[in-house]
């Protein structure tokens, strides 16, 4: 019940929006994905394996064996909620910005945000699968129509990079489908396929599957297409891409990889690992001589992204709810550093750090916003990135899946003195300082605004400092799927 | 009365909220009576548990206060501890950090509105995190609080951001401590790996169980942190740049928060390093080369707060030299008796600055004594108490550390010794040259030269009495039997550390004490007259000039980490990301275009090519179809 409506809001709305007038779309897509957010919470306040959490009926059967079925655990939740969130929050926060043929835009704009949500709740893999390519298509159209003036090389890079990962994804679910008991895509099947694939096959469907997900989040070396279309996509557009987007690949990481091939992530765990603390530190290294404020997030995100997908394979409790809990903190504290950045672009129009400075002077509100968000990308103690990043380094360190786990924490953990680096660079470039010619100008709030960056300043500070609701939501899910992680070799 | 305890870390927060939130609204006496109104708050409800924690049937509480990270087998509750090791901090961090607000009511009412009450709202946050870092009954929580301080000394630092040099010595403070921070995140991690928890209780309690090797290691990762935030070798150069910020909020890092984080750590975690002996010998050499070295540069600075700042340097050398020869009461003593003193000499090196209309070169200064009376007599005080001159405060806190010293090994005591006498030399320097002798600044200035007003000269006054008497809380087994007030209160939390007194034979105790405080008696009176005739007026040059250059570290760690570090991320940005990665990126792209393109070549239109290759491919499969029946 709850993820048909989840997935039916915004999609339905997203389909009325193309047929509408593009001032009543705008209005549409903001009341959707309000309404959306109120079936989130409710979400989160049922009870894990209540019946409001769950759907299976027939989708295709015969040759193929696949059912439309949905469901909600824990993990689900934190993810619909922080997408439920991010709607809202690009919505509002960019309610002034005019764009050609609106209708269309926030047609895509939620259609693209049910395909996440269906991504999220799919409890079947045909249906991910499917969900996954209806979440890709509107956020390429997106970015290639609305997009700044090297789109369409970016964000075709991006798609055929993307979509290339799909396909091989999909080579892997239609093996595994094949290969388990009752030749079915549905996720207990897949679960139970851990006991018929062997260990020689799983060493090469691992990366079949790794390799859409590591682009997707993405991982070192297969990163390049996103700063680029970070910076060419419109500013709402990289918002959902980098809160919500890049989240489908480490969610796909946690429910359809790990715990499905788990021999083949315990083969591969080193590797990866150390492919992805590689990323982590070749990422904060680059993010220093940024120069785009775009370009530093985007970098500095790659970094992120890299240390919860360490800690998935680190396979631990505190490392997996150190990811549960960031994915929803990541998404939060991005969005909100892309606000700020696109109110300097509207307000200074550029985004060159050098070209800034000073900005305390003049736009103090904006100022102390954006010392937060950047205090709680390089997590700060009572900060929502100081939760998701102790957790996780804890159970990085205290991995057993691994014999490197010391080596792993140390190298990592290198990124949390660059992170203060880059991040206070350039705050101290954009912030401080004597104002010049740009920055002389005051950037004043409006309310919309005003009242993005306070909720996420919110949200910022509560989950920083009470954290323990949101880890007491994903604790079951991640204790059964490290159980299934789990084996005795 | 301590299930109240979080009223204490409450008081400023609520008052960091309000000046923080209401900034615009607030006039500045409003801002400044909430600013200092509710660390005088936290300071009665921390004497009133001080008073409790007395108490000889007293036993340590632990008051939980909610879950914080509750994660499968391992609970890490935000909860409090408090025991007379954190009720002493307590007191020193509210007390002498009233003080300091209430003085910068005063030193910051040039500041505008918005701008004095944003000054108070961080010095609140300040003290809380301060609060914090003392009150956590385990290391996250003790981390919130050690983190939260370099925080707010990042915001301190930076407080004038217009200049663009300051808001970069905040920058440098803040990832410097980060560097100390990583270590002991670190020490963390395994200790939560191997004992389950990070509480006090549960480790100090297991912590015999474990292996030395580990404890090793653990014990030298929490070092790294203390060394960092306590500003010890080779992470110290954020600590003289500081003083960017306000001169109030140089006494509050330099006094009663911040940098005696890290001896607290330490004293804290004292269990552990009495069962890991090389890391005790690394902390007593850093302290001791730390102590040594800071004060080599201490004796040829001409800015007031940079002879301050590294003098401050060097005593944390002595705190650590303290700890890492076991004398963690000694250390904690010194702690105290450093607060009052380096709290009064920083707030009085404010109002000489206050009344030299800006003015911190002490070679501009001179004969300040007339105007200045109380600064000045206050000031002198708080040199005769830093040099260790008896009875002053830092005489009996010093002592203690040296003679554990020199119990341990004599030549930590020559050595400890021979910095003291430095201390006292560059002390009287900086006192002669500043107050003594002739007015050397403009006429301007001296027409402009006033005692600063009493919300300023109150606290100096406060402070002097407890600079000369503090140190009479930890008398010497010595001069009488049962006189060390402060061993005896520790002495539940710190009860494993020797205590040298009951070793020692009087008469080598007495020689002791005799030769470190007569040696820095000569020094004093050899700085005095010196400097009060002829001071140091030229620029350094020799072996001084390296001295006055900081023996040129700034520029080592510029030349072997930041420079090489910045030329890496250029070069990964600029030929591995574009060049390498990218191209192969591109490459792949580009070459399957450069197919499709050749392959296009085949659809010709004409009809007679296509019919060629349909019969060459019918023929293909037929002899497929052959060969794979075999």
């Amino acid at each position: 019940m709850i993820p048909v409506l989840l997935i039916a809001v915004p999609l339905v709305a997203g389909l009325l929006a193309f047929l509408m007038k593009d001032g009543g779309a705008r209005g549409l897509a903001l009341f959707a994905s309000l309404l959306t957010l109120v079936v989130a919470i409710w979400s989160v306040a049922e009870p894990n394996g209540s019946k409001l959490l769950e759907i299976n009926t027939d989708w295709i059967s015969g040759a193929i064996n696949s059912r439309f079925a949905l469901s909600m655990d824990g993990l689900a939740k934190i993810l619909c909620l922080l997408t439920a969130i991010s709607f809202p929050v690009i919505f509002i926060s960019t309610w002034g910005e005019q764009y050609r043929k609106a209708k269309n835009f926030f047609g895509l704009m939620l259609l693209s945000q049910a395909g996440m949500l269906g991504v999220f709740l799919a409890a079947d893999a045909l249906l991910f699968y499917f969900f996954w390519e209806i979440a890709l298509v509107p956020v390429y159209f997106l970015a290639s129509q609305w997009g700044g003036e090297r789109r369409i090389q970016a964000t075709f890079k991006f798609f055929v990079y993307t979509f290339f990962g799909s396909l091989m994804m999909l080579i892997a679910i239609i093996y595994i489908a094949q290969h388990n008991h009752d030749h079915s895509f549905s996720l207990g099947a897949f679960y139970s396929a851990r006991g018929t694939i062997k260990g020689s096959e799983q060493t090469w469907l691992f990366w079949l599957m790794f390799l859409a997900f590591a682009i997707k989040m993405p991982i070192f070396p297969f990163h390049t297409w996103q700063p680029d279309t970070y910076e060419q996509a419109p500013a709402a557009v990289t918002m959902v891409l980098s809160g919500v987007m890049v989240k489908m690949g480490i969610y796909g990481l946690i429910r359809w990889l790990a715990p499905v091939l788990n021999l083949g992530t315990y083969i591969w765990g080193d590797t990866v690992s150390a492919l992805c603390i590689t990323g982590m530190i070749y990422a904060s290294l680059i993010a220093l001589r940024q120069d785009d404020l775009k370009r530093l997030v985007a970098y500095s995100s790659i970094a992120h992204m890299g240390l919860m997908c360490l800690a998935v394979f680190a396979t631990t409790e505190s490392g997996m709810q150190g990811v549960m809990i960031q994915i929803f903190n990541h998404g939060i504290n991005i969005i909100g550093l892309w606000v700020i950045v696109y109110l300097i672009e509207k307000r200074f129009h550029t985004r060159k750090i050098s070209e800034l400075g000073g900005m305390a002077e003049k736009s103090p509100a904006l100022t102390a916003m954006l010392v937060i968000v950047a205090l709680a990308n390089i997590a700060l103690p009572l900060t929502n990135g100081f939760v998701g990043e102790f957790l996780m380094f804890t159970g990085v360190y205290g991995s057993k899946a691994t014999t490197y786990n010391v080596v792993f924490t140390v190298t990592a953990a290198l990124t949390i003195i660059l992170a203060a680096v880059y991040m206070l660079n350039m705050v101290q470039k954009v912030c401080y300082g004597g104002a010049n010619k740009l920055t002389e100008q005051s950037l004043v709030l409006k309310p919309n605004e005003k009242m993005v960056l306070v909720v996420i300043v919110i949200l910022i500070l509560l989950v920083g400092v009470y954290p323990d609701p949101l880890l007491q939501l994903t604790r079951s899910a991640s204790e059964s799927i490290l159980a299934k992680m789990n084996f005795n070799p | 009365m301590a299930n109240y305890i979080y009223l204490v870390p409450l008081f400023p927060l609520i008052g960091f909220l309000i000046n923080g939130l209401l900034r615009k609204s607030l006039s500045k006496s409003l801002s400044g009576i909430i600013g200092s109104g509710t660390v005088l708050a936290s300071f009665i409800v921390s004497l009133l548990i001080f008073f409790q924690v007395k108490e000889p049937d007293f036993q340590p509480q632990t008051v939980f206060l909610f879950h914080f990270l509750r994660v499968g087998h391992f609970n890490i509750p935000f909860s409090f501890l408090v025991d007379p090791l954190s009720s002493l901090f307590l007191l020193i961090i509210t007390g002498v950090g009233f003080l300091i607000h209430l003085y910068s009511t005063a030193y910051m009412h040039d500041e505008d509105g918005p701008a004095f009450a944003k000054y108070f709202c961080y010095l609140n946050l300040f003290v809380f995190s301060m609060l914090l870092l003392v009150l956590g009954s385990n290391f996250v929580i003790l981390f919130i609080g050690w983190e939260g301080v370099g925080l707010c000394s990042y915001l301190l630092i930076g407080y004038w951001f217009k200049n663009i040099e300051y808001a970069s010595a905040a920058k440098k403070a803040f990832v410097m401590n980060r560097i100390g921070d990583v270590g002991f995140l670190i020490a963390i991690f395994a200790l939560i790996a191997r004992f389950d928890s990070a509480s006090f209780d549960a480790v100090f309690g297991q912590a015999s169980k474990a292996s030395t090797g580990f404890l090793t290691m653990v014990t030298l990762l929490l070092l790294i942190g203390a060394m960092g935030k306590s500003a010890q070798i080779p992470l110290y150069t954020w600590l003289p740049d500081a003083m960017a910020g306000p001169t109030p909020v140089s006494a509050l890092i330099h006094a009663a928060t911040m940098v005696t984080a890290g001896i607290y750590m330490i004293a804290r975690s004292h269990i552990l390093y009495d069962l890991a002996p090389v890391s005790q010998t690394v902390v007593a050499i850093v302290g001791l080369t730390t102590a040594i070295f800071a004060a080599t540069i201490a004796i040829k600075q001409n800015d007031i707060k940079k002879v301050l700042a590294y003098s401050t340097v060097s005593q944390l050398g002595y705190m650590f030299l303290g700890l890492g020869v076991g004398a963690y009461t000694g250390a904690v003593f010194h702690v105290m008796t450093h607060a009052f003193f380096k709290a009064l000499l920083f707030l009085g090196a404010g109002s000489v600055i206050h009344a030299m209309g800006g003015e911190q070169d002490i070679r501009k200064m001179g004969a300040l004594k007339k105007h200045l009376p109380i600064t000045h007599i206050t000031f002198l005080l708080a040199c005769l108490a830093i040099a260790g001159i008896p009875p002053f405060s830092g005489f009996f806190s010093k002592d203690e550390i040296l003679s554990a010293a020199y119990e341990k090994n004599p030549v930590y005591y020559v050595i400890g010794v021979a910095g003291a006498m430095m201390t006292a030399f560059y002390m009287f320097r900086l006192y002669a040259t500043t107050f003594r002798g002739s007015f050397r600044g403009t006429a301007d200035q001296q027409h402009h030269l006033h005692e600063s007003p009493a919300a300023m000269t109150f606290p100096l006054v406060v402070l002097a009495i407890l600079a000369v008497i503090g140190g009479f809380v930890g008398i010497p087994e010595v001069f009488a039997k049962d006189a060390h007030l402060l061993g005896k209160f520790l002495d539940p939390v710190l009860s494993t550390a020797k205590t040298s007194h009951e070793v020692m034979p009087a008469s080598t105790e007495w020689m002791l004490m005799l030769v470190s405080a007569g040696l820095a008696l000569l020094m004093v009176i050899l700085a005095w007259t010196r400097f009060s005739r002829k001071p140091e007026l030229n620029e350094a040059s020799g072996f001084g000039k390296v001295l006055a250059n900081k023996w040129y570290v700034d520029e080592l760690y510029d030349a072997i980490v930041v420079k090489p570090l910045n030329a890496f991320a250029d070069f990964l940005n600029r030929v591995v990301e574009k060049g390498v990665i990218d191209g192969i990126v591109n490459g792949v792209g580009r070459l399957v275009q450069y197919g499709s393109r050749q392959l296009r070549y085949l659809q010709s239109g004409l009809v007679g090519g296509y019919v060629l290759l349909m019969v060459v491919g019918i023929i293909l499969l037929f002899v497929v179809q052959l060969f794979l029946r075999k």
